[in-house]
């Protein structure tokens, strides 16, 4: 394959508004969005801004809508579009604009915050933890996530609701409690902390209506509806509603 | 310039890599009131692509590992020339580094009875490596992040908020360590990328945590903040550099499609059963055993096999060399015309085991080459080439203090600080170097910011006006008579011709000199081209004074790479000016006209300093230039160290007076 001259719309603009620009742009094989991108700013708008770091899939900051469709612009080659197609890039919807394609992810980090950390076991000191792999498989597959935030931002709860944000994690902040809720070592229940509850009462788990979104646009392939949202929502519907698994939690301890 | 924002912390770290994170930690768990600074979003930093593992020597898979055998690993694969107190204190507290992070919340991979895996990897003897498939970079950011986070939780606890006694200041460039009238560190001068707003941390303590240089190269794995900003710093505040000659080429890079030439392919490839051919379809790595290493290394295929299942009675296969060795002999099979259609040559695990094994130990790898290369690891060969990787060079720093030298409230650690690899870096040591070290330097800031608690160094305004000024300059490069008047240093001409000339493209600069650093000051280095390095260096250097950018200062890139350029270059007339002055071949420096490693060069440690140290960086002059080289004799290695290796090897590595002694 040659190289081609593609037509690209990027968005630009800030807080108070903005618009698509145009530009034409030089392609060459093997090439990925984040590369063109980069192309437009050594060549005709060094100030285009852009967030992106390794430019290997691995750190999750390239995160942008591609032809609408939330993406990481470094693992979106370009082979995939139809030389003709204007490729049209814009910034994550369901976030604040900083400027052109960088916007405010400051809602990730704020519900970061708020789930309760990981709670060492008080009788295990450092070098004393045994877990079986086979039980240490589902939250490792949690742990992937690169925190790109697609999954945050394709998220009909919050993408057109702001009025939503306050009261919902969204799928990556309620993975993070599926993960420690899963932790074969995590003592939460010790000190009183259900995490499972707290992902219906607190997290608002309750929103998601398993639509899968969040799943189709992950770049790890993290099965977050199947492996974590629905296990959660089962789980905190046993607490909830049956009593037996109510009156057990009171008087069994996990086996350690 | 007083209108700047101010804040007072009791230590700064700038940086949120694996070191970075860690010494926050520590800091902050002392009593310190920490700030950390960091350039990209809070957890992304480089650590995150770290693939490998975490090197400890716990024996969980082998229990014949301990922290001696680990430090002579780590000598071996530094040929010697590492500050050994370093590489002792490194063998020492890994293994409680790695399990104080499973307290933190971290998942490893696990061995059958539950305790936490470890693999192989090249130069290690047994396997030694903590692991999560071959993501444990993430792994190890995302838990240091938590960690931070529980401490903040507890803070918001005890004090009402998140922030009041650790808070990150992301998307944030630091510019300038400060200084009081005496010299010692009194905070940082930074800006903000998105507002482009100037700020000041006063602090009595910094610590360095900025990673390395590898955006001087056109073919790296680094990422875009690998631009030498901490080395820069320290420099520019008086601390010297120490082993910048040494730059580690990482043997397996992709090389195919261009666009993605240079991204990582894990070590773990090989450690797990993986094996280079050339063209011709031969293990070439057989013919590349170097003399140093002829008795630990498989001698046939079969013998290298067969020690992947019974290590005790088998030698390891030569694709396990260290990391220096395998990148030369690939650079030199591809010279000899046996390289593969890509010019790299072929990594192959698709015939050494199951495809269901490949994807579950190495995922990601299956990952990048599908989506980046079509190329299904499971069914063909990965092509692959020498990629710039890591600086073994950096900030002079005390052993077991992480303090820069010179600078006093100044610490280092990481690949910012130097020493600790010697002339070649272990896979796998680097995660648990991050560790090691940002624990020492965070205790060590925090212990030097309470011992100044009631008279803490204060800048003058002066110096922040000059910052402000500097990193202003790019905005007001452009057209004639912009800025005629002669910078501290240069000649009258030389302002004039600024004034008209048009503004350079700051990504322009950046592609020269990453062009240059990859073709003079490679792999392979001679005189001639490594003199012509130099010569370039100083041209742009020039040109870089009059990078000029456009629009405004928020969220501006091509601003934040004009100032950049200062960092990278300063750093890069480091790396040139040490390679040209080590007449030997050692480790990560490779001179063609100087092929052997020489004993006499081995405790001689080459320091860099700034030639004036007034400030004035604008000198033209390629000879002179803006770094002077100062020799220095590294103390003699303790005797119970020593004791650890046979007589007969030391031979091969000690100058005949060490011997002696």
């Amino acid at each position: 394959m040659s190289g081609y001259e593609a037509r690209f719309r990027v968005w630009r603009g800030d807080v108070h508004g903005g618009d698509l620009a145009d530009f034409r742009v030089e392609v060459n094989e093997g090439e990925v969005v984040l590369d063109i991108i980069h192309r437009i700013q050594a060549t005709q708008a060094p100030d285009l801004a852009v967030r992106w770091n390794c430019k290997a899939g691995k750190c999750g900051s390239c995160s942008a809508e591609i032809n609408g469709r939330p993406r990481l612009m470094c693992m979106t080659r370009m082979s995939v579009f139809d030389r003709a197609e204007t490729v049209t890039v814009t910034p994550l919807r369901a976030f604040p604009v900083v400027r052109d394609l960088v916007t405010d992810v400051g809602f990730n980090y704020a519900k970061a915050r708020e789930v309760p950390a990981f709670v060492p076991p008080a009788e295990l000191g450092p070098g004393e933890y045994r877990m079986m792999q086979e039980d240490v498989d589902r939250s490792q597959e949690f742990r992937k996530c690169i925190e790109c935030f697609l999954c945050q931002d394709t998220c009909h709860v919050v993408r057109d609701h702001e009025e939503n944000k306050p009261a919902f994690a969204g799928p990556r902040f309620l993975m993070r409690v599926a993960e420690l809720d899963m932790h074969p070592l995590d003592a939460a229940e010790d000190t009183g902390l259900d995490r499972k509850r707290t992902a219906q009462d607190e997290h608002g788990l309750g929103y998601c209506n398993i639509t899968k979104c969040c799943t189709e646009v992950c770049p790890e392939g993290i099965h977050i509806t199947d492996n974590a949202l629905i296990p959660l929502k089962e789980r905190a519907a046993d607490r909830k509603y049956d009593p037996l698994v109510w009156l057990g939690s009171k008087i069994r301890r996990r086996p350690s | 310039m007083s209108v700047v924002d101010r804040q007072e912390w009791d230590v700064v770290v700038v940086g949120a890599g694996g070191a970075g994170l860690r010494a926050a930690i520590e800091a902050r768990e002392r009593g310190a009131r920490t700030a950390v600074i960091c350039k990209s979003l809070f957890g992304k930093a480089h650590t995150v692509m770290a693939e490998g593992g975490i090197a400890a020597a716990m024996g969980n898979v082998n229990s014949g590992d301990n922290w001696q055998v680990h430090f002579r690993d780590t000598m071996r694969g530094g040929k010697f020339l590492n500050q050994w107190r370093m590489a002792e204190l490194h063998a020492r507290e890994a293994p409680d580094r790695v399990w104080e992070l499973e307290t933190w919340g971290a998942l490893f991979d696990r061995t059958g009875d539950g305790r936490i895996s470890q693999r192989n990897f090249g130069g290690h003897e047994y396997p030694r490596l903590a692991h999560v498939g071959d993501r444990t970079g993430l792994e190890l950011i995302r838990t240091l992040q938590q960690k931070i986070v529980s401490l903040q939780q507890e803070d918001k606890k005890e004090t009402g908020g998140y922030e009041t006694r650790l808070k990150v200041f992301q998307e944030c460039t630091v510019t300038r360590i400060l200084k009081d009238e005496r010299g010692r560190v009194a905070g940082v001068f930074a800006y903000e990328r998105e507002s482009g707003r100037f700020f000041v941390l006063q602090a009595p303590a910094v610590v360095i945590a900025t990673g390395g240089i590898g955006k001087s190269f056109k073919v790296t794995s680094n990422s875009w903040e690998y631009t030498g900003d901490g080395h820069a710093l320290a420099l520019l505040a008086g601390a010297p550099l120490v082993n910048m000659e040494f730059v580690q080429f990482h043997p397996t890079g992709m090389v195919w499609p261009p666009s993605v030439k240079g991204i990582l392919v894990t070590e773990s490839v090989r450690g797990d059963g993986g094996v280079l051919r050339n063209s011709e379809g031969e293990r070439f790595m057989f013919d590349y055993v170097p003399d140093v290493f002829k008795e630990k290394y498989a001698e046939s295929e079969a013998e290298g096999d067969r020690w992947y299942e019974d290590p005790d009675h088998n030698r390891r296969p030569p694709e396990l060399l260290p990391r220096d060795e395998v990148a030369r002999a690939i650079n030199a099979e591809v010279k000899a015309g046996r390289g593969s259609p890509h010019g790299g040559v072929f990594l192959d695990v698709s015939t050494r085991m199951p495809a269901e094994v490949i994807r579950r130990r190495l995922p990601s790898m299956y990952h990048q080459f599908k989506e980046l290369a079509d190329v299904d690891i499971t069914a063909e060969p990965m092509e692959v080439g020498p990629t710039c990787h890591y600086v073994m060079g950096g900030v002079a720093v005390d052993s077991d203090t992480a303090a820069a030298r010179g600078v006093p409230g100044l610490f280092a650690a990481g690949e910012v600080a130097g020493g600790m690899h010697g002339s070649n870096r272990l896979g796998g040591n680097s995660l648990s170097d991050l560790l090691v070290f940002g624990r020492r330097a965070g205790l060590h800031a925090a212990e030097h910011a309470a011992s100044l608690a009631g008279a803490r160094p204060v800048a003058d305004d002066a110096q922040l006006d000059a910052a402000a000024a500097e990193a202003l300059r790019p905005f007001s490069a452009e057209g004639p008579g912009a800025d005629e008047s002669p910078l501290p240093g240069e000649a009258e001409g030389a302002a004039r011709m600024r004034g008209d000339r048009p503004p350079e493209n700051p990504y322009g600069i950046h592609q020269e000199l990453q062009q240059t650093m990859n073709d003079l000051v490679g792999i392979i280095r001679r005189r001639a081209e490594m003199e012509q390095a130099l010569e370039k260096l100083a041209e742009l250097r020039v040109r870089a004074r009059r990078a000029g950018v456009e629009g405004h200062r928020q969220f501006n890139p091509g601003w934040h790479l004009a100032l950049d350029l200062r960092n990278m270059l300063l750093v890069s007339e480091c790396v040139a000016r040490a390679a040209l002055e080590r007449t030997e071949s050692r480790g990560g420096h490779t001179r063609e006209d100087h092929p052997e490693m020489d004993n006499a060069w081995r405790p001689v440690n080459l320091l860099c300093r700034p030639a004036d140290p007034t400030g004035g960086l604008a000198a033209t002059d390629p000879v002179r230039g803006q770094i002077e080289l100062v020799r220095e004799t590294t103390p003699p290695i303790r005797p119970d160290l020593l004791a650890l290796f046979e007589k007969e090897e030391l031979v091969k590595y000690l100058a005949e007076e060490e011997l002696y002694e």
